[in-house]
C-alpha cells in the first residue's frame, strides 16, 4: 500500500508475516501493516521534484571554489614544488601543499599511507600535489597551471606480474616485501586428503579486470570553519563516521569533538565514497586556512582518479570433486592488483577467500591471496567487494566440472548446497539458506532443462545459449574496520506530543532507501505512517554512530537498533496508555495510527495523544537502541573477514545471443532469484534487484579500468585509458535486459523481521552466468571479466583453428606470477574437531629490510 | 556582439521571467545552477555524455551543459522544478516515487525531463519506445526498469485509465 | 565542472556576415552550429577559438527542400532530429537515415547538426581527453604537443574520422557546397577530406557549408552499417557506407564502398568496388567483397575495441552492408 496513493495495493503480507514466525515482534497484531508492503520512499518525493540538495547543490555566502592539482607522471618523486605564480592570481585566497599537513590517513588502521596532499612521492597520474581555492572554479583551475612541479621521475609498476617481479622501487615502505601490500595464507582442514579421495580434479586460471563504480554524482564537498571555532563539512561520503575519525587525524590538534561531517544525500556510491578522500580532508584544511566556506567538485576524471573500485585479480583454482560432483577440496590462489594505496585492500585480500565456502559446502580448503602495489588509481570496494572475482573463477569452474562429469551444471550446484545453520570449514556462521528454492526457481523459469544446450538460431543468425551460476553475500561485516567493542549501529529515537516520532541514525542513504528503512521499521512497531516520521541520518554532531553504507549492513544492523529503540519507545507509551485506560500494557496494539485494547479495539486513542498521556506520566520520551553483530565462530588471524550476521543468496538464468562471426553477442533476458530473508519493501527491493542485475552485465560485457601503457625513448606514459562517461562503457537502456526476478523469502534471525541483504549479492552470479551462457551457445570458455566480444571472437578463432577453445590468462608462470607465500597457518575445519583457532603460529612471512 | 563583458537577460524558465547578468561563455546549465538556484538540474560530466543535465528547450530535451545560456534567452525553458503543479507532483512523477524509479535520484531530473518530453508526443509509448527516449539517459542505480515501468503507468493514468503497476514487478515473479 | 574557456561569441544574421567575421579573425575563428563536437573539444581545451560564430540566425542554413530534379537540398543547421523524423528521407534515403540515426543519442540529435556532423573533428584516445591527461603524456602532435602517441615514428596524425553520415554520403556521391567571401562553390563529398589527423578537411577555416545535396531516388541503393560498443553514445569504430548503382538487370554498374571509424577520411575499399562492377549480388560476390576490404581497413590502436579485431571483422561489417543493399 502506497500510503500517499490508494491506487497502489497489491497482495496480502506474505505467509512468513503471521504472528507465529519468531520474528515477528508484536503478538498482538495479526498482520503486519508496512513491512512487505511497497510504501513510497520517505524521500521519494523530493527525489522526483529535483528539491533533493546533493553536496554540489549547496552554496554560502563568501564561498571559496577548491581544485587540486594532481600528478601528470605515474611514480615520481617531487623535488621541487613552486605556487609562487599561482599565488599571485586576482582572486586565489588560498594554497596548500602536503607540508601543511603532514600526518598520514587512510581507511583502516593498517594502512595509513595516504596524505591529503602528496609531500614527497606521487604513486599514480591523479595523486593530488597542490590544492588552491579562489573566488571562481575557473581561476583555481587557472591558478593550478600555473604551479611548477619539479619531479624526479621513478620506474612505473604496472601491474600484478611487474610488482612480484620488482622489489624495487617500492611504492611503500611498509607491507610485506617489496611490492608486495599483503600476503594471506590460510588452510582449513587436510588438502591432501580432500583431492586424495577427489575422483576428477582440474585447475583453471582466470582473470578478472578492475572496474569502477561510476555514480553519476561526482563527488564534492563543502567545508565552513566558523566563528566558533568548528569545522562542518558536507560531503558525498558513505561513512561520514569514518571520515569524522580521518580529519581529527590530519587536522589534529582540532579535537574531534569540533569536527562535524553531515552526509549528503548521494548521487550514487557502491562503495566508490567509502574512503575519506584527499579533497574532504583539502577543502576542511582550506577552510581553517581562510576562514572561508570552501566547496570542491570533481571532475568526472577526477572521479577515477579517487577510484576504489574493483580489483584486478588474477585467480587460479585447484579443484577436487568426487564422481558424483561433490567438491573435496578447493585450493584457491589470489593476486590482486592494489593500485597505488591500501585502501580497504587488507579486507578485499581476505574477501577473494573467505565466501567460497558459503555457497556450497567445502570439506578441504586452502586460500592464498598476495595483494601489490602499483601505479594505478587506488583499488577499493565495490558493490560485491572482494568476493566478485572469486565468484567468477568458481562458478566458471563449476560449469566446467559439470561439463567434465556430464552432470547438470544445476543439479551439480544443488548437489553442494551449504547446509542452512551450519559452520563452514573457514568458520562462518551461516543462518537461512534459500539457495536451492533460488536455483529451482531460475530453472524452472528459465526453461532451463528444455533450452540448455539447443543452440538455436535466431533470424539475424546469432546462437542462443542459458547458463546458470548462483552466490552469497554478506549482511553486513561482522567486524568494525577498526578495533571497538562499541555497537556498530545505534538509533535515538524521540517522540513528541504532537505525534511525530523522530529518528536519529549516523546510517547514510545512498539511494538504497536506507532512510526509509528505519522509516518503516519504526512505523510498523510503532503503529504509525512511516511517511510521518522524521529521519535524521548521517549527521556525526546529531546522530548516533552507524559505520556506513558498506558491506549491506544497514537494513541487517539499523534496522535491529531501530527496532531495539522503537520497541523501548512502544513500552513506554504502553505503559502510559495501560495506566490510564486501565488495560495490561501486554494486551495493547499498535497500529493504524491508534493504540488499543486487543480485546476490545474500540478502547484506546490516537497515537497523538498516546504520546501525549505517557509524556504527562514519565516525562519527555527518547529511548535508544544499539546492534552489534554476533561474535565470530572464527579465531584465527584473518578470521575477522568473512563473518556476518546472515548470508542472503542469489542464483540466475543469462541468456545470451552470441554472433558467431564477430563474437558480438547480447543478453535478451536475465532470469534471478534471491533470498532475501524478508523483503522489507518489495518495490524497495527489486529496484535493488535489477539495479544489480543492471551493473553486473556492465561489468560482464563491457565495464573495465583500462590503462594506457605505453613507450617511446624511454618515456612511459602509464595512466587510465579513457576515464570519461563516453569511453568508460556502462550499459544504456538499450542494452538492459528483460529481467524476471523472484524474491525468494527464507527469513533470518538475524534480520530485522528476517530480512537479509539485497543491494550487492545479485550482481554477483551475473558475470559467470554470462560466460557459461557464452560457452552453452558456442563452445568456447572465454576466462577472464569482461567477458567482451573481442576475447569471445579469439576463443571462436581458437576453436575453429584446432587450438584450445579459451580466452584466458596461462597456466604457467606467464600467467601466473611465482610468489612465496610462506607457511600456511593451518585450522582444523568444525568436522575435524577444531574451534576456529589455528593449531600453527607461523613466523609471519618475512619482513623487508628498510 | 563581441566582448566578454557580462550580458543582462531575461530567461523563461518554468513559466517564470529570470533576470541574470552573466558572462557570455557560461553554458545553460551553469547558469540555471550558479544564477538562478535552480539546482534541480544535475551534471555528471558535462561533455554531453550522461544525460543528467536534462532540461527542455521549447518542449524538446538538450542537454543544458552544451547549451550557451545567451542561445536560450527568449525561448521556453523547462526544469525539473517546472514539472510538478503547485505541491501536485505530476503523473509521471508520482508513478516515479511510487515505483522507486529514483534510488540515489542523480538521474531522475534529466530521465523525468526526457520522458515527460516522450509522453507530449506519444501518450501510449512502447517499451522500445521509451529505451529509444532515454537512450541518452545513463542510470547506474535501477537498471532502468523501475524508470521504465513508471513511465508506463504515467502514460496509462495520463490517459485516464485506472491503472496500476503489475504484480511481478512489485513482487517478483 | 568542466567549464568552457573564455570567447567572444557572434550571431551574425546571414552568411556573409558570417563569412565576413571568419575572414576577418582568422584562426581564432570557429563556427559553432549545435555545439556537441565543438564545447566538449573546448571545455578539454583541445578547441580553444577566442571567437566563436553561432550559425543559429543564419536563415538560409535551416531550410530543407526537394529540388525540382529530385535531388534532396538540406542546409547545414538542418538537426539531425529533425532529419530523422523526415518522411521524405525515410522513404527515399533509407541508409542515409539509419547513419542519421545512429549518430550520438536523441538528446544529442536534437542539438547536433548534419553540418557539423560532415565537418566533425577527427577523433583519437590520446586526443579526446581533458587537458590534464592530455598534459601527463606531454601532448600529441594534433594539439600542443610533438610526436603522435599512437604511431610514434610516424611525421602525421593518424586520428580518426568518426561522423557517421561521412562514409555513407561519401558513397552516394552527395554533394556539398560552401560559401566564402568569393561565393559559392560546391564539392563532391568525397574530395572534402583527406587523409590526415590534422588538416582532415580540404575547405578552408573561413569556408561555411550552406548545404549537403543528396542525389535524386534512381537505380541506387545505399547502406550504412555501424560497429560500436553500445547501442547508443558511441562513436563508431567502424562505418560501412556502401553505394551500388543498378542496372535494369540488376548488374552492379557502380560501386561505391567508404570505410569510416579507421582512418582520417572514408576510407574506399577499392578493391571490394572493383569486384563488384559488372556482376550480380550474390551471397558469394557479397562474402568475397567483404573479403577484400580486410586490406584497407588499417585500423589503429587509438578508438575503443581491440585493433586486431577490427580489423578481422571489418570485412564481416562490408559484406553486411552490401546484404543491406539488396
Ligand atoms: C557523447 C557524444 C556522442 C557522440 N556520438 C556521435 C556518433 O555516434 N556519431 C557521430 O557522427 N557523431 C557523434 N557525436 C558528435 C556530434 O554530436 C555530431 O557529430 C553532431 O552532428 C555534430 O553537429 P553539431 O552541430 O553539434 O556540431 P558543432 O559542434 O557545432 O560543430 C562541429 C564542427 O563543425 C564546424 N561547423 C559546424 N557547422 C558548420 C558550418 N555550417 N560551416 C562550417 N563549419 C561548421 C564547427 O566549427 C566544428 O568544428 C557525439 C557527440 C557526443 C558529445
Ligand atoms: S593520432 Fe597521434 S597525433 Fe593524432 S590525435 Fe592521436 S596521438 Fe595525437
Ligand atoms: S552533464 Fe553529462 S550530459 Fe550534460
Ligand atoms: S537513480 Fe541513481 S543514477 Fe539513476
Amino acid at each position: 500500500m502506497v500510503l500517499d496513493d490508494p491506487g497502489l495495493k497489491h497482495g496480502a503480507a506474505s505467509p512468513q508475516a503471521r504472528s507465529d514466525a519468531p520474528w515477528q515482534h508484536d503478538k498482538n497484531k495479526d498482520e503486519l501493516e508496512h513491512i512487505g508492503k511497497p510504501i513510497r520512499k520517505v524521500d521519494a518525493r523530493s527525489k522526483v521534484s529535483g528539491l533533493t540538495q546533493y553536496a554540489d547543490d549547496l552554496t554560502m555566502p563568501r564561498m571559496l571554489h577548491m581544485k587540486l592539482l594532481r600528478s601528470t607522471m605515474a611514480h615520481a618523486e617531487l623535488a621541487h614544488i613552486d605556487t609562487s605564480k599561482a599565488a599571485e592570481v586576482p582572486g586565489v585566497k588560498g594554497i596548500l601543499t602536503g607540508k601543511d599537513m603532514p600526518m598520514p590517513f587512510g581507511i583502516l588502521p593498517v594502512s595509513q599511507d595516504e596524505h591529503a596532499l602528496c609531500p614527497d612521492h606521487v604513486r599514480f597520474v591523479g595523486d593530488p600535489i597542490v590544492a588552491i581555492a579562489a573566488t571562481e572554479e575557473e581561476i583555481a583551475w587557472d591558478a593550478c597551471r600555473l604551479v611548477e612541479v619539479d619531479y624526479r621521475e621513478l620506474r612505473t609498476i604496472g601491474g600484478v606480474h611487474e610488482a612480484a617481479a620488482n622489489e624495487e622501487p617500492r611504492l611503500h615502505d611498509y607491507g610485506v616485501r617489496g611490492n608486495i601490500h599483503r600476503l594471506e595464507n590460510l588452510e582449513f582442514g587436510d588438502l591432501a586428503d580432500g583431492f586424495e579421495r577427489a575422483d576428477h580434479i582440474r585447475e583453471d586460471t582466470f582473470w578478472f579486470e578492475g572496474n569502477t563504480h561510476l555514480p553519476l554524482e561526482q563527488h564534492a564537498s563543502l567545508a565552513h570553519f566558523d566563528k566558533d571555532g568548528k569545522l562542518t563539512i558536507w560531503s558525498s561520503t558513505q561513512t561520514p563516521h569514518y571520515l569524522h575519525r580521518a580529519l581529527a587525524r590530519v587536522l589534529h590538534p582540532l579535537p574531534a569533538n569540533r569536527i562535524r561531517v553531515i552526509a549528503t544525500p548521494h548521487g550514487g556510491g557502491f562503495g566508490g565514497k567509502s574512503d575519506p578522500f584527499n579533497h574532504e580532508i583539502c577543502a576542511a584544511k582550506m577552510s581553517m586556512l581562510t576562514g572561508r566556506p570552501v566547496k570542491v567538485v570533481l571532475t568526472r576524471e577526477e572521479v577515477f582518479w579517487c577510484h576504489r573500485g574493483r580489483h584486478p585479480v588474477l585467480m587460479r583454482s585447484k579443484i577436487g570433486v568426487s564422481k558424483t560432483g561433490r567438491i573435496t577440496a578447493l585450493d584457491f590462489h589470489s593476486f590482486l592488483d592494489g593500485g597505488a594505496y591500501g585502501s580497504y585492500g587488507t579486507a578485499s585480500t581476505f574477501y577473494t577467500g573467505a565466501l567460497q565456502t558459503v555457497t556450497y559446502a567445502v570439506e578441504n580448503y586452502h586460500f592464498r591471496g598476495a595483494r601489490f602495489f602499483t601505479n594505478k588509481a587506488p583499488c577499493g570496494p565495490k558493490r560485491g567487494h572482494g568476493t566478485v572475482q572469486p565468484r567468477f573463477a568458481l562458478e566458471v569452474q563449476l560449469d566446467k566440472v559439470a561439463c567434465d562429469l556430464g552432470i547438470d551444471p544445476a543439479k551439480l550446484r544443488l548437489d553442494n548446497l551449504a547446509p542452512r545453520e551450519s559452520v563452514t570449514a573457514n568458520y562462518l556462521r551461516i543462518g537461512s539458506m534459500g539457495l536451492g528454492a533460488c536455483i529451482e526457481k531460475v530453472v524452472e523459469g528459465s526453461g532451463w532443462h528444455e533450452r540448455r544446450g539447443k543452440k538455436e538460431v535466431t533470424k539475424d543468425g546469432r546462437i542462443r545459449g542459458l547458463g546458470l551460476a548462483c552466490s552469497s553475500y554478506l549482511s553486513g561485516a561482522g567486524l568494525p574496520i577498526y578495533w571497538n567493542g562499541m555497537p556498530h549501529s545505534g538509533v535515538q529515537l524521540q517522540l513528541d506530543r504532537s505525534g511525530l516520532c523522530t529518528v536519529f541514525c549516523g546510517s547514510t542513504d545512498i539511494g538504497q532507501g536506507s532512510d526509509s528503512v528505519l522509516g518503516w521499521i519504526v512505523g510498523e512497531v510503532l503503529g504509525i505512517n512511516p511517511l510521518d516520521i522524521k529521519v535524521v541520518t548521517g549527521d556525526t554532531d546529531l546522530t548516533p554512530v552507524d559505520l556506513g553504507s558498506y558491506s549491506s549492513r544497514v537494513t541487517v544492523m539499523t534496522g535491529n537498533a531501530a527496532m531495539q529503540a522503537a520497541e523501548r519507545a512502544r513500552e513506554i507509551v504502553a505503559k502510559g496508555v495501560a495506566k490510564k485506560i486501565e488495560v495490561p500494557a501486554s494486551r495493547l496494539v499498535f497500529a493504524e495510527g491508534r493504540v488499543f485494547d486487543a480485546e476490545d479495539p474500540e478502547t484506546g486513542m490516537t497515537f497523538m495523544e498516546a504520546v501525549g498521556i505517557a509524556e504527562a506520566q514519565l516525562g519527555t520520551i527518547g529511548t535508544v537502541g544499539s546492534y552489534t553483530p554476533p561474535k565470530s565462530a572464527a579465531k584465527f588471524r584473518g578470521g575477522g573477514v568473512g563473518p556476518s550476521p546472515s548470508y542472503s543468496y542469489s542464483a540466475t538464468v543469462v541468456e545470451v545471443e552470441v554472433d558467431p562471426e564477430t563474437g558480438i553477442y547480447r543478453v535478451p533476458k536475465v532470469w534471478m532469484a534471491h533470498d532475501i530473508g524478508r523483503a522489507l519493501n518489495p518495490a524497495i527491493a527489486m529496484g535493488q534487484i535489477e539495479g544489480s542485475i543492471y551493473m553486473g552485465l556492465g561489468e560482464a560485457m563491457m565495464e573495465e579500468m583500462a590503462y594506457r601503457d605505453r613507450s617511446h625513448k624511454g618515456q612511459r606514459i602509464f595512466l587510465h585509458k579513457i576515464p570519461s562517461m563516453l569511453e568508460y562503457k556502462s550499459p544504456s537502456t538499450l542494452e538492459m535486459p528483460d529481467c524476471v526476478t523472484y524474491m525468494i523469502e527464507d527469513p533470518d534471525k538475524n534480520g530485522p523481521f528476517g530480512a537479509k541483504e539485497v543491494g550487492q549479492g545479485p550482481l554477483l552470479p551475473i558475470m559467470p552466468a554470462v560466460a557459461n551462457a557464452v560457452f552453452d551457445a558456442v563452445d568456447v570458455r572465454v576466462d577472464e571479466n569482461p567477458i567482451s566480444c573481442e576475447k569471445v571472437f579469439a576463443a571462436i578463432q581458437a576453436k575453429n583453428e584446432g587450438k584450445d577453445a579459451r580466452f584466458g590468462p596461462a597456466l604457467d608462470a606467464t600467467g601466473i606470477p611465482d610468489v612465496d607465500f610462506g607457511e600456511s597457518l593451518r585450522i582444523k575445519t568444525p568436522w575435524q574437531g577444531g574451534d576456529g583457532t589455528a593449531s600453527n603460529a607461523p613466523s609471519r612471512t618475512k619482513k623487508a629490510k628498510k | 556582439m563581441s566582448e566578454l563583458n557580462k550580458v543582462l537577460a531575461t530567461f523563461q524558465v518554468n513559466g517564470e521571467p529570470h533576470e541574470v547578468a552573466f558572462v557570455p561563455h557560461k553554458t545553460l546549465l551553469e547558469v540555471l545552477r550558479e544564477e538562478m538556484a535552480l539546482t534541480g538540474t544535475k551534471h555528471g560530466c558535462e561533455l554531453g555524455e550522461c544525460g543528467t543535465c536534462t532540461v527542455q528547450i521549447g518542449g524538446m530535451p538538450v542537454l543544458s551543459c552544451l547549451v550557451l545560456a545567451v542561445d536560450a534567452v527568449g525561448k521556453d525553458v523547462r526544469t525539473v522544478e517546472g514539472l510538478a503543479i503547485g505541491s501536485d507532483l505530476a503523473p509521471l512523477q508520482d508513478c516515479m516515487a511510487d515505483l522507486g524509479g529514483a534510488q540515489c535520484g542523480y538521474c531522475t531530473p534529466g530521465v523525468l525531463m526526457a520522458a515527460d518530453a516522450l509522453l507530449k508526443d506519444n501518450t501510449r509509448p512502447t517499451r522500445d519506445e521509451i529505451k529509444e527516449a532515454l537512450a541518452g539517459n545513463l542510470c547506474r542505480c535501477t537498471g532502468y526498469i523501475k524508470i521504465f515501468e513508471a513511465i508506463e503507468l504515467a502514460a496509462a493514468r495520463m490517459r485516464g485509465e485506472d491503472a496500476e503497476p503489475s504484480k511481478e514487478s512489485i513482487y517478483g515473479s | 565542472m568542466l567549464r568552457l574557456p573564455k570567447f567572444a561569441y557572434h550571431t551574425p544574421k546571414d552568411a556573409v556576415e558570417a563569412v565576413r567575421i571568419a575572414k576577418q579573425y582568422g584562426k581564432e575563428a570557429m563556427y559553432v552550429a549545435g555545439g556537441t563536437d565543438l564545447y566538449p573539444n573546448m571545455k578539454r581545451r583541445h578547441q580553444t577559438p577566442q571567437q566563436v560564430i553561432s550559425l543559429r540566425d543564419v536563415p538560409e542554413l535551416h531550410s530543407m527542400e526537394v529540388l525540382p530534379d529530385g535531388r534532396l537540398q538540406i542546409g547545414a543547421m538542418v538537426t539531425l532530429t529533425t532529419l530523422e523524423h523526415y518522411p521524405h528521407l525515410l522513404a527515399h534515403y533509407k541508409g542515409f537515415a539509419h547513419a542519421v540515426r545512429e549518430i550520438s543519442t536523441p538528446l544529442l540529435r536534437n542539438m547536433g547538426t548534419i553540418g557539423g556532423n560532415l565537418l566533425l573533428d577527427t577523433r583519437c584516445t590520446y586526443y579526446d581527453q581533458s587537458h590534464e591527461w592530455r598534459e601527463s603524456i606531454d601532448y600529441c602532435m594534433k594539439k600542443d604537443g610533438a610526436i603522435c602517441w599512437v604511431a610514434p615514428g610516424s611525421p602525421r596524425c593518424w586520428a580518426v574520422q568518426s561522423s557517421d553520415t561521412v562514409p555513407v554520403v561519401c558513397a552516394m556521391e552527395a554533394e556539398i557546397e560552401f560559401a566564402d567571401e568569393g561565393g559559392l562553390r560546391t564539392l563532391k563529398a568525397d574530395d572534402l577530406y583527406q587523409d590526415d589527423g590534422i588538416q582532415y578537411l580540404t575547405k578552408k577555416p573561413e569556408e561555411l557549408l550552406t548545404k549537403i545535396t543528396l542525389p535524386a531516388p534512381g537505380n541506387w541503393k545505399a547502406s550504412y552499417l555501424k560497429l560500436r560498443r553500445r547501442d547508443t553514445y558511441d562513436f563508431p569504430v567502424l562505418g560501412v557506407g556502401a553505394c551500388l548503382w543498378f542496372a535494369e538487370d540488376g548488374t552492379i554498374e557502380k560501386a561505391n564502398v567508404r570505410l569510416g571509424g579507421i582512418g582520417s577520411y572514408a576510407m574506399p575499399a577499392t578493391a571490394t568496388e572493383k569486384l563488384l562492377v559488372g556482376k550480380k549480388l550474390t551471397d558469394e560476390l557479397i562474402a568475397d567483397a567483404g573479403a577484400a576490404a580486410m586490406k584497407p581497413a588499417r585500423t589503429m590502436d587509438n578508438t575503443d575495441l581491440d585493433v586486431y579485431w577490427r580489423k578481422k571483422v571489418a570485412p564481416i561489417y562490408v559484406a553486411r552492408a552490401l546484404k543491406a543493399c539488396l
